[in-house]
């Protein structure tokens, strides 16, 4: 038997079950919109379980699901070595987030991040401290900076509202999803023009140690998805 | 897999070539303070350190180095002359990027330390060659560099100071470094700083950013560097070999580039004395771009060990000179200072072979 997780609310939630009724599966939720289980119907030994969006990877990755649907952003914030655990199987077409990288529009000397390095060293003989990034995104940002030898920066935790961090004087910059750009333009934020960190979209994945890949391929077959199992 | 109880072993016995070499053994807390080691290594440390907090110290981390807790505790008594020697664990998050290794480092591991404060000029030969034979029986590869040259070369460009601290502040990042070189070394296209109605936010202020127009439009009036510094500089760092053949090499470059001699001939006399101390020099690799590669804070003399044939193994010893750092820590005092570590578990896997 195969586990499917799929976000258990909201758009996402109904964009996936679209997903796989287009392909011939329908998914469906149990009862009342407060039970987390839902039905398969129109495919052999696969079961539905409904999850948060950002437990999924962590599930598939312990093996307690063998599918699941997520962002590619949560799979790489939430999986160090994220392709040892899970493997994409197709791309969905919804859900697209970039993960970008964001500082205040005033300010017109900062287009690149070879400005933002600059201004950072600034900053820090400046102010004494180093020049804050708020996101939740710790490990992509910092990967990303560090590939791209930023330094005299710090990451600060934020967890929400991160677009109010600058007004807030709690942070200099930010990294956060954005899908339109609108939350940033209204909090007088930028996109820096290489500051794109991930360009994220729900995303089928499957666990790397699937239990029975039998199961798997036929399923795959099933939803038509000609991608590459061998590495299953 | 080799018992604790056999790398604990193998650390006692170097622990003991220290302390005869002189050294006081002292024993640094575990949980350290992280303001200082943050302030350091800025977010890097987050990635490779494990931090957590405590209800009344505020933010520690798991000791992921010595030299750091040494120098502090030795500069709190002052800057005296001084030896010290350590053995413990120190701890290290391994995050390897998108996909696991198959044999992952580890997190935790032996180090076997010694830091020398000393204004003895030799004192980075006798580091050398006090290490050089505690490893002797391994058979390792010895590679030494000397960052001196590298920021010397730096500070003698015909740039203005700016740019030359620029320069400077990102040696131990090649990309940006490389970048900023080439960007100095080609006429400035002139910059547009696009007006727009945004309203001002955030802590850096109005002037912080004219400041920096300001300066950006003055670089543009600054003579354009000669290629002919940019390709000595790449000869520099690409100078490598044998340690005697190395020193011709940096001779023949000093001829062109004046500020590099003086930190030659102080590697000339260092290999000197390493000669006296019975190693042989000709047996040591050297790398120009060797310190580009370890902690920021060295600044001098660096060394590693290495395993031949273990191309996936971290350095089975490193070291290097730290001055700035205990000038950093030092609260206004400050002593020239060199040290090094061993990994006695690297070593104890070594003996088993």
């Amino acid at each position: 038997m195969l586990k499917l997780g799929v976000p258990s609310k909201g758009r996402l939630m109904e964009q996936t079950f679209d997903w796989f009724a287009a392909r011939g599966v329908r998914l469906s939720r149990n009862g009342s919109d407060r039970e987390y289980a839902g039905a398969v119907e129109g495919a052999e030994g696969v079961s539905l379980v409904m999850l948060s969006a950002g437990e999924i990877p962590r599930e598939l990755a312990a093996g307690r699901i063998q599918l699941g649907v997520t962002g590619t952003d949560l799979v790489r914030e939430k999986l160090a070595g994220w392709r040892s655990d899970v493997v994409e199987l197709a791309p969905m077409g919804f859900g697209h987030a970039d993960l970008v990288l964001a500082v205040p529009a005033c300010w017109r000397d900062c287009e690149d991040l070879d400005d933002l390095a600059s201004i950072a060293r600034d900053f820090r003989l400046a102010h004494g401290f180093r020049l804050r990034i708020a996101t939740k995104y710790h490990r992509l940002v910092r990967a990303f900076l560090s590939a791209h030898e930023v330094a005299d920066y710090q990451l600060v935790d934020s967890q929400g509202a991160t677009e109010g961090t600058v007004l807030n004087h709690t942070a200099e910059a930010i990294a956060d999803i954005t899908s339109s750009g609108e939350t940033l333009r209204a909090n007088h934020l930028k996109i820096l023009s290489d500051g794109l960190i991930h360009a994220s979209q729900a995303t089928l994945l499957a666990g790397r140690a699937v239990a029975d890949a039998h199961d798997l391929r036929a399923f795959a077959d099933r939803l038509g998805i000609r991608g590459d199992l061998h590495a299953v | 897999m080799i018992p604790r109880t056999a790398k604990a072993a193998v650390g006692r016995r170097i622990l003991d070539a220290f302390v005869a070499a002189g050294a006081v053994e002292v024993a640094p807390d575990v949980l350290l303070p992280s303001a200082t080691l943050l302030d350091l290594y800025g977010e890097d440390i987050r990635a490779r350190a494990y931090l957590t907090t405590d209800p009344v110290r505020g933010e520690v981390v798991l000791r992921p180095d010595f030299t750091v807790p040494v120098v502090q505790m030795h500069m709190a008594g002052g800057a005296d002359p001084a030896r010290y020697c350590y053995l413990g664990e120190v701890f290290r998050k391994q995050d390897h990027g998108d996909t696991r290794p198959a044999h992952p480092r580890d997190n935790e591991y032996l180090q076997a330390g010694f830091e020398l404060f000393s204004r003895d000029p030799q004192a980075d030969a006798e580091l050398f060659a006090l290490f050089h034979g505690i490893l002797a029986p391994y058979r390792l590869s010895a590679t030494i560099g000397d960052m001196d040259l590298i920021l010397d070369a730096v500070a003698g460009l015909p740039l203005s100071d700016a740019r030359r601290a620029m320069l400077a502040h990102h040696i131990w990042r090649p990309a940006r470094f490389a970048r900023l070189l080439d960007r100095f070394s080609a006429p400035i296209a002139p910059r547009q700083f696009a007006v727009n109605d945004a309203p001002w936010t955030g802590l850096r202020d109005r002037a912080e950013m004219e400041a920096r127009i300001d300066r950006l439009e003055s670089h543009r009036d600054e003579p354009v560097l000669p290629a002919i510094w940019r390709e000595r500089l790449q000869r520099l760092f690409a100078v490598a070999g044998p340690a005697p053949e190395a020193l011709d090499e940096l001779r023949v470059l000093a001829d062109h580039m004046p500020a590099i001699a003086e930190a030659t001939e102080r590697l000339a006399a260092r290999l000197r004395d390493l000669g006296a101390l019975g190693v042989d020099p000709g047996t040591i690799h050297f790398d120009a771009s060797h310190g580009r590669q370890t902690m920021e804070y060295y600044d001098g003399f660096t060394f590693s060990f290495t395993a031949p044939g273990r191309a996936d193994w971290p350095p089975v010893s490193s070291g290097g000179r730290y001055d700035a750092l205990t000038a950093v820590l030092g609260q206004g005092a400050a002593i020239p200072a060199v040290g090094g570590i061993i990994r006695p578990g690297l070593l104890a896997e070594l003996d088993r072979c």
